[in-house]
């Protein structure tokens, strides 16, 4: 007979072992395509799917090959920096005064703010697609990066307002006392206090911008694709390029996933909108 | 309770500020005003300009392919639309789609999350392994499960069912739908379990204790604490994902291209394949106000909820 103390651990070492197998069933497509970017295309496609192998670096010394790589994830990390950087300067200006100096409409503001995330991108797909190919804004960086930062615009500044909410008004206050002015006061006083939550506002417009996929693929062609679209390609079927598919998907999602791993408990509150901290 | 204390703590230092920096403070009340206006302005633009070329379009004959015949056809694109053989379908398979998704996300993510919040070794790799999948682009999702893990020859499925002797099934092919259900939830099931996880850590344990000493057993403790403290969440999930799950495009795009048939087709893949390869602007802008239309329903009680939350924190 085991004692009450007894069951209670074993319940908990079988608990552990079950979150440990869930886990590592929800990661294994992950795991198998990091796996698959180091097989030869001929292991890559092996019946049954190879677990050893002899691994090789061929996929990603030559994953410049078959499509322009580099030409793709420059456009990745322009847009998606782009929008970071205008979205940065638009929402903390907007969550500052917001949080700083709230009037009876602020609520309501933040509110349709939102709401404006809401718009489902298929009901404006075709006059922004028209607006674009009149200003010649099809297949440009710029266009791209205009469109990414209106989407994540709500999300940043909702996000920078909830950490400004959480700064007291008196530390301002001082500041302001001292003379200081509204620039100096958000740089010197404001920015410093909230550089946790500003660098995972940042984190996840990156985030959101690089794997953006419905307006990327419609809007870009090959100047301006970012790597979503790239990765698209991939799926007309000209041949077995899985191996290279892996390795170009890995490099793709690696520095993302470091970023979301970081960030995670933030970013709950950007997904959010706040309503779980 | 907590909002009255708030609001009076910050009435009062403007008030004590006000002899001091009155005329300072006032002149930046009015310069913040100032700071909204351009993220106000930008966003208005963004969300009145283009949904109302949708309308007009909408009320308009306009084929890219037949130029210059543009009159006034009322609410004809409507009709058409609605009447289209894949509108139904779309339609149903829009619905199926969200249903399922949320369904097997909010199930699974609460089950997952009541799991890894029990103390056990690696539960941070566990935890960090368990959310990846939410940070994956939506094509590599849609690209490594069908051609890495549901191929009929070469996929880990297969593999799979041919130890077990069975016949290995073309996912794509013979259960279309389902399998974009299942791509898809592998990428949602993550953010339940992100926004789940940090709720329950929230969830007070004093409480839980007393109700355990009390003589309440696990069920009950799910019932009647746990499983209230998670309302919230899993009402911003369920209408964050619902969004997001109204226009879900990449994933169908990448790998079936809305078929067989019209059988993973949905309202997004319908509308971009009206305007974008049969160039029927006036008919997709009227699929798009019907999309427009149905995510308003589900946005309406997210801004509630939200709202909600806006109130009772600050």
């Amino acid at each position: 007979m085991l004692t009450l103390k007894q069951r209670r651990s074993l319940t908990t070492a079988l608990m552990g072992i079950l979150a440990w197998g869930v886990a590592l069933a929800i990661f294994f497509p992950i795991f198998w395509m990091l796996l698959t970017s180091f097989k030869t295309e001929i292991d890559a496609f092996a019946t049954p799917p190879q677990l050893f192998f002899t691994p090789t670096l061929e996929n990603y010394t030559l994953v410049n090959e078959r499509s322009d790589y580099f030409h793709f994830a420059w456009n990745s990390v322009v847009v998606s920096f782009g929008s970071t950087i205008i979205g940065m300067l638009l929402a903390v200006p907007a969550a500052y005064s917001m949080a700083f100096f709230e009037t009876k409409r602020t609520k309501a503001t933040l509110l349709w703010m939102l709401s404006t995330k809401m718009l489902p991108p298929v009901g404006v797909l075709v006059p922004i697609y028209l607006l674009f190919k009149d200003l010649q804004m099809l297949d440009t960086r710029l266009g791209l990066t205009i469109i990414f930062t209106l989407i994540n615009l709500p999300i940043m500044i909702w996000m920078a307002y909830t950490y400004f909410k959480e700064i007291p008004k008196e530390v301002l206050e001082a500041a302001r006392m001292d003379g200081s002015t509204l620039f100096q006061e958000i740089w010197r006083v404001l920015l410093p206090m909230s550089k946790g939550g500003l660098a995972s506002t940042v984190l996840l417009s990156l985030i959101l911008s690089w794997n953006e996929a419905f307006w990327s693929l419609n809007l870009t062609a090959s100047q301006a694709a970012p790597l979503t679209a790239l990765i698209a390609s991939y799926s007309s079927p000209e041949g077995l390029f899985w191996a290279k598919l892996s390795a170009v998907s890995t490099l793709a999602c690696a520095p993302i996933l470091i970023f979301g791993w970081i960030s995670q408990k933030q970013l709950v509150r950007g997904l959010s909108f706040g309503a779980v901290k | 309770m907590e909002t009255k204390t708030l609001d009076a703590g910050a009435i009062r230092t403007s008030k004590d500020a006000a002899p001091t920096t009155g005329g300072v403070s006032k002149q930046k009340a009015r310069m913040s005003r100032l700071m909204v206006s351009p993220s106000v302005l930008l966003l208005l633009l963004w969300m009145v300009v283009p949904l109302s070329m949708t309308i007009y379009f909408s009320l308009i004959r306009y084929n890219l392919l037949y130029p210059g015949e543009n009159e006034f056809v009322g609410l004809e694109n409507f009709h058409f639309f609605v009447t289209d053989l894949g509108f139904m379908a779309g339609m149903t398979n829009t619905l199926l789609l969200v249903g399922s998704v949320l369904l097997i996300t909010v199930v699974f993510g609460v089950l997952i999350s009541l799991l890894v919040n029990l103390a056990f070794w690696g539960q941070g790799i566990v935890r960090v392994l368990l959310i990846s999948p939410f940070f994956i682009m939506p094509t590599v999702n849609a690209l490594v499960w069908k051609n890495l893990l549901l191929h009929p020859v070469s996929g880990v499925f297969a593999a799979i069912w041919q130890f077990f002797g069975a016949q290995p099934i073309d996912w794509f092919s013979e259960f279309p739908l389902f399998s974009i259900i299942m791509i898809v939830s592998w990428q949602w099931l993550p953010f339940a379990i992100l926004l789940l996880m940090t709720a329950l850590q929230s969830l007070d344990q004093e409480q839980q204790e007393a109700a355990r000493l009390d003589g309440a057993g696990p069920w009950a403790l799910f019932w009647h604490l746990t499983l209230p403290h998670l309302a919230r969440p899993i009402a911003v999930v369920v209408m964050i994902e619902t969004i997001f799950l109204l226009s879900l495009f990449a994933e169908i795009f990448t790998t079936t291209g809305g078929g067989p048939g019209y059988e993973t087709t949905n309202l997004a893949y319908l509308i971009y394949s009206q305007a974008l390869l049969q160039f029927d602007v006036g008919l997709a802008s009227a699929g798009g106000l019907i999309a427009v239309i149905l995510a308003n329903i589900a946005a309406f009680f997210l801004v509630r909820v939200v709202g909600k939350s806006l109130t009772e924190k600050q």
